[in-house]
């Protein structure tokens, strides 16, 4: 009873199982048994179908429609959860256990205010009137940093951004002072250098009222900073269970350190690039979508004045933050998306804008492949008969020549030959993505567009397929375009990087070079907000300046205005910045002097290179 | 409801007809109107493709050839087909609809006779089946997947397959032949009492709402089930919503868009059960009136009696339409 | 796709139905339109399952071979609605722009006409043989069959194998058959079903007001309204047509129930 009272949480044998093909169960969480003190944060850590979710949700008695839970023991604020009626679960649930979702605009009505919305939970469980209610929240939303406290409230949820709308999500969950919270990977949809903001909130309201708490995610570094405990997972059976620094420092189970290895890709050897000119070359590309009637320019113009080069053989990263463009340039080049204005250059000759007016020599040798795994293929086809297209297409094989090939190229990605005869409805994420990284080969391309192609995988296969595209790189000499919003990811594949920002490049290098000072303002505030797999990092994080309107487009000046700390006021945000060439071997566009920059980023804030 | 609190920050931003939902609603009125026009061009063309010529059908066989080219020229026959059109049009929009070919009276005096009839037809059938529609689409989406959801789908779906005169003849054969309860037909004289009304309209209006209140309710249960499988509902119930709470305070709100939608496009279903309503119960009324004039070859009446419904039709339309658009916080908050 | 109670009752009733419609001339025991008695709107007996008809002719006969008009004309309308109408509809999706807005507005002004008032119009101005009915049924119902494959294809459109195959040159038809087209197929072949059921209500009840198939043809709408003095009588020559109307559309409501693929259409109830 003493150790009893001591811990919020108690699970022991959880066993989850859903329903299988012929009846039986099928378990998706096996013997889990777990405990968590009163004040105290555990996390889940694992990649999709590791059952984490599935383990949160049935601490509050939810499960997937037709899965059964059972557990000798399922206690939550001294509630054995599993005893509970429907009447008393409802009761139980918003009050004694709360849960904060991973996509905020999706938890939030969107015809509703948000108001109304956070302090239902209160309602629903008759324990305050409404002006309580109501102070409590505004309470809650000063405590979590937000702006405006006293107004957000009265907005809609599209009126306010995603990073706030993930921070009233915890109010929400917040109001009714629950014995345990559920966070289920609530910055995993968020940019970078939203991710936090957030994550400081949470962190410090955490703190501050005792809250006891779940942590699931996938991200092992957002982990070792919110975490007291981990638990490993993995098919829904727990690895390895400890202390976060224990686990970090010394993990013993051996998916645990694929795990960690996972995190941190080592760069790459740098290639020996051809003698030859680039194979692709772009001049003051500028793109954008509708057309404005008054410049004849686009409407909405999403990429500014690129300058980049691609040798044959060679990788060139694009990184950026969502709405950078970085996805409209694959598609430029692609020619899916014809530019406005600027030149393109693949082998030495000019490239036409649109698909429709290249010939089909220069459409073979540019190949984009694209990030969903699940729409990327054609659902009403086998694999044979997708690759089988560009085979056809290009090549003009016949069927058992094309038969023959595609077995070789299944071959080359690592998949076996009976892969063939499946539809993609049958396959893995990962092994969808070996196909379209196929059918792109089946072409016999110079160039691959690869358009965060690891983004929606677990990041353990994710890993596997970066390893992929790098055997594939030497053995098959191709070029890489490779866009992600990964900074680690990007420097574990290729040899030059370019970091975009509304639309222009703000600084160009090798993966190397970006580990150094001085760096571009954005590129510092990027690298820095990656968080890093030692506890306490968050905390030696200085503020940073409240996130003015993300990446406005402004007509004259640099875009990085708004968020910037160096700016010069008067300067910055009249006239476009020039390009400099920095002596650390990279290029960055800013009005500020590469001395100036030295100076004042070595003092004010610390940036341990990893 | 939650709009009719005020939160500091809040004020100025209740508009809900602000610029961008008044041009929006202001493009579909426009947008109907020109399919008016379309359609006042598919009927003008439908009924000019009658074979023979009119005047001499209208004058009978023993007419003089004077007589046919007069009437063909006052019928304006000898004009090219465009301008016949326009003169058509123009005639219609400042009301004078023509004269009937049966019996000469102007088509608006006939029409007026009877349209007071199919709208209190129309109207007690609204009266009646929307609430009934309403009432069985929301309990049957709060208590989806049980027993009572499933027989009141079966019925439905039922009521929405059967033709109207199946109905019609069945609500006859009961009610009136073998239990005597109601009349057969729709006698308004008769009409002299509230019961004696009641007594005269249950049968026609009961018809009429059976397959109206049947795809009203399937389509409100869809359109709330829809706004059911939103995840902001999922969080609902994770706070401990229950399933009241879930379906009125969360659901509806969001649904309200398609479930007027719903409306009245089953309302518009209306023009195509009166008309066989109106031919079994020999209701007095618009529909009954242009069948006649169907039977007849009457043009004239015909065309007026098309360009009604279809009016008719595109402001059920436009409302729904409009519905869609007031209902989307989006357009009515920036 | 679950199968259901109601999809395998519904589908049962269907293939019956269209097992008679094909063999009618086998299963009815008496010769078409033969007049086998002297008592007329007889009661349901024995010797006359179903009843007899104003002249004395047994109801279960015509009402057998009755099922060759009704399923006949609807399934020629129906084939040609949706044909032209998912044609259309893929095509204006694909091709977008100034093709994908001329056809939606002919077809938004063509929806626009109630259909039962459009089809008396038409058969106002010329008549109605078996050729004008199969056309005009086809027209009124064209606009919807546009309506949902345009939606579809709209949809898969949009999908990233359908941007490779752009990417990789393939043509605009090449993209709609060997991408688009077969991710249409089940809501396609749930969409005719709905169709069909639409256009039997409008054929037999344009036949029930006298101006669908004329005699001596006689589809199960043109049964009821040739025996409707039978109503006073209660006799079952009036009511039996109708219910058999009743039993093929509900049976293809219920199948599409049972196979849960209506959601993914919206709102094709109407129209």
């Amino acid at each position: 009873m003493f150790a009893d009272s001591l811990h919020t949480v108690e699970v022991a044998g959880l066993r989850v199982s859903a329903p299988g093909p012929d009846g039986g169960g099928r378990p998706i969480v096996d013997d889990v048994s777990f405990s968590i003190g009163r004040g105290e944060v555990l996390a889940l850590i694992g990649e999709s179908g590791s059952g984490k979710t599935t383990i949160a949700l049935s601490l509050m008695g939810h499960a997937r429609p037709g899965c059964r839970i059972a557990a000798n023991k399922l206690r939550v604020g001294g509630t054995e959860v599993l005893a509970l009626s429907r009447r008393e679960l409802a009761a139980f649930r918003g009050r004694k256990v709360c849960y904060i979702a991973q996509s905020a605009a999706a938890a939030f009505n969107p015809a509703r205010r948000i108001m109304p919305q956070v302090t239902e939970g209160a309602f629903i469980h008759r324990l305050m009137s409404r002006n309580q209610a109501e102070a409590k929240a505004v309470e809650l939303f000063e405590a979590l940093a937000l702006p405006d406290p006293a107004g957000v409230g009265g907005r809609f949820p599209h009126q306010v951004s995603g990073g706030q709308l993930q921070r009233l999500l915890a109010a929400m969950a917040l109001i009714t002072d629950p014995d345990l919270l559920i966070l289920d990977e609530p910055t995993t949809a968020l940019d970078v250098t939203t991710q936090i903001e957030v994550l400081r909130a949470f962190k410090q309201v955490v703190r501050e009222r005792q809250v006891t708490a779940l942590y699931v995610s996938h991200d092992l570094a957002v982990v070792a900073q919110m975490a007291d405990r981990i638990i490993v997972l993995r098919d829904g059976r727990m690895q390895e269970m400890a202390h976060t620094r224990r686990i970090l420092a010394a993990p013993v189970h051996d998916y645990t350190k694929s795990l960690l290895a996972a995190a941190v890709p080592a760069p790459a050897a740098p290639t020996q690039a051809e003698a030859a000119g680039p194979l692709l070359q772009i001049n003051g590309l500028v793109a954008g979508y509708g057309r404005s009637v008054g410049t004849g320019g686009p409407l909405v113009t999403v990429l500014q004045g690129i300058d980049l080069a691609i040798e044959a053989g060679s990788a060139l990263g694009v990184v950026g933050e969502s709405g950078c463009g970085k996805s409209t340039l694959a598609r430029v080049i692609a020619g899916l998306l014809p530019a406005f204005g600027g030149t393109i250059r693949f082998a030495g000759e000019p490239l036409a804008p649109a698909v429709a007016t290249r010939t089909k020599q220069q459409l073979r040798r540019i190949q984009i492949v694209f990030q969903m795994p699940d729409v990327v293929l054609n659902p009403a086809r086998t694999v044979a008969r997708i690759i089988g297209r560009p085979l056809a297409f290009y090549h003009g094989l016949s069927k058992t020549a094309a038969r023959r090939r595609t077995v070789e190229l299944l071959d080359l990605v690592h998949l076996s030959a009976d892969v063939a005869d499946r539809y993609p409805g049958e396959l893995s994420g990962g092994q969808k993505q070996r196909v379209n990284l196929a059918r792109a080969l089946a072409a016999e391309p110079s160039i691959i567009l690869c358009d965060e192609v690891t983004s929606a995988l677990d990041t353990v296969v994710g890993a596997a397929i970066l390893e992929l595209l790098a055997e594939l790189k030497d053995k098959l000499k191709l070029s890489y375009l490779f866009i992600s919003h990964d900074l680690g990811t990007v420097r574990a594949l290729c040899d030059r990087v370019m970091v975009l920002y509304a639309g222009r490049c703000v600084e160009v290098g090798s993966g190397e070079t970006l580990r150094h000072r001085p760096l571009h303002p954005y590129a510092e505030l990027l690298l820095s907000s990656v968080p890093e797999l030692r506890p306490g990092w968050l905390e030696g994080i200085p503020p940073t300046p409240p996130l003015g309107m993300a990446l406005a487009t402004i007509a004259a000046g640099c875009p990085f205005f708004s968020r910037c700390t160096y700016r010069i006021a008067d300067l910055c945000d009249h006239r476009p910045p020039p390009v400099q060439h920095l002596t650390k071997g990279a290029e960055i566009a800013c009005h500020r002097t590469e001395d100036e920059l030295l100076a004042l980023q070595t003092t004010d804030r610390q940036l341990t290179v990893a | 409801m939650s709009g009719s609190i005020s939160y500091p920050g809040a004020a100025g931003r209740r508009k809900a007809f602000n610029p961008v939902v008044l041009r929006l609603i202001g493009r579909r009125i426009v947008a109907n109107l020109l399919l008016l026009l379309a359609v006042s061009l598919l009927v003008f063309l439908g009924t000019e493709l009658l074979p023979g010529d009119v005047a001499q059908i209208v004058l009978g066989q023993g007419a003089t050839p004077e007589a046919v080219a007069g009437l063909r020229a006052a019928m304006h026959l000898d004009q090219p087909a465009w301008i016949r059109y326009f003169i058509w049009l123009g005639g219609f929009v400042s009301g004078d609809f023509g004269h009937s070919l049966v019996n000469g009276d102007p088509v608006a005096a006939l029409i007026a006779s009877r349209l007071p009839n199919s709208l209190l037809l129309a109207a007690l059938t609204t009266m009646v089946s929307v609430p009934v529609a309403l009432f069985l689409g929301i309990t049957a989406a709060i208590w989806r997947g049980t027993l009572y959801d499933r027989i009141v789908n079966i019925v439905t779906v039922a009521a929405v397959s059967v033709p109207e005169f199946l109905i019609a003849t069945l609500a006859v054969l009961v009610f009136a032949v073998r239990l005597h309860w109601l009349p057969a037909l729709a006698y308004l004289g008769g009409a002299d009492s509230f019961t004696g009304l009641l007594r005269v309209f249950a049968l026609p209006v009961i018809t009429l709402s059976f397959a109206i209140v049947a795809q009203m309710a399937r389509m409100t249960r869809v359109a709330l089930v829809n706004t059911l499988e939103s995840p902001y509902v999922e969080m609902a119930v994770l706070k401990g919503a229950g399933r009241v709470r879930i379906v009125l305070r969360h659901a509806l709100l969001n649904a309200i868009g398609p479930i007027a939608n719903a409306i009245a496009l089953s309302l518009s279903f209306l023009l195509g059960g009166v008309i066989i309503v109106e031919t079994v119960f020999d209701y007095p009324g618009l529909a009954k009136l242009m069948i006649d004039a169907v039977s007849t070859r009457d043009m004239p009446l015909v065309q007026a009696c098309a360009m009604l419904f279809s009016a008719a039709y595109l402001v059920l339309v436009l409302l729904a339409d409009i519905a869609s658009i007031l209902s989307n916080p989006r357009l009515r908050f920036q | 796709m679950r199968r259901s109670a109601s999809a395998i009752v519904g589908g049962g009733i269907v293939a019956a139905w269209a097992v008679v419609a094909i063999f009618a001339p086998l299963l009815a025991p008496h010769g078409e339109g033969q007049i086998v008695s002297t008592t007329v709107f007889a009661p349901i007996s024995g010797r006359f399952p179903l009843g007899t008809d104003y002249l004395g002719r047994d109801m279960l006969s015509l009402i057998l071979f009755g099922a060759r008009d009704t399923m006949g004309l609807a399934l020629a309308a129906t084939a040609l609605a949706s044909f032209i109408g998912v044609t259309l509809g893929t095509c204006a999706a694909v091709s977008g722009g100034m093709l994908d807005a001329g056809i939606s507005r002919v077809m938004d002004a063509m929806i626009s006409l109630p259909g039962l008032m459009f089809a008396l119009v038409v058969v106002a101005a010329v008549g109605s043989s078996i050729f004008v009915l199969i056309v005009t049924a086809a027209v009124i119902y064209t606009p919807g069959a546009f309506r949902i494959a345009r939606a579809l294809a709209t949809d898969i459109n949009v999908m990233d194998f359908v941007l490779a195959a752009r990417a990789r040159g393939e043509k605009t038809p090449a993209i709609m058959f060997e991408e688009i087209m077969p991710n249409m197929i089940l809501p396609v072949l749930t969409d005719f079903g709905l169709r069909f059921v639409f256009i039997v209500l409008l054929l037999s009840s344009l036949s029930f007001l006298g101006l669908g198939i004329q005699p001596p043809a006689a589809d199960w709408g043109s049964l009821v309204r040739q025996n409707i003095e039978g109503l006073g009588y209660g006799a079952p020559a009036v009511i039996m047509p109708a219910i058999a109307i009743g039993t093929l559309t509900v049976s293809i409501n219920l199948m599409i129930d049972g196979f849960e693929v209506r959601r993914r259409l919206g709102f094709a109830d109407v129209r």
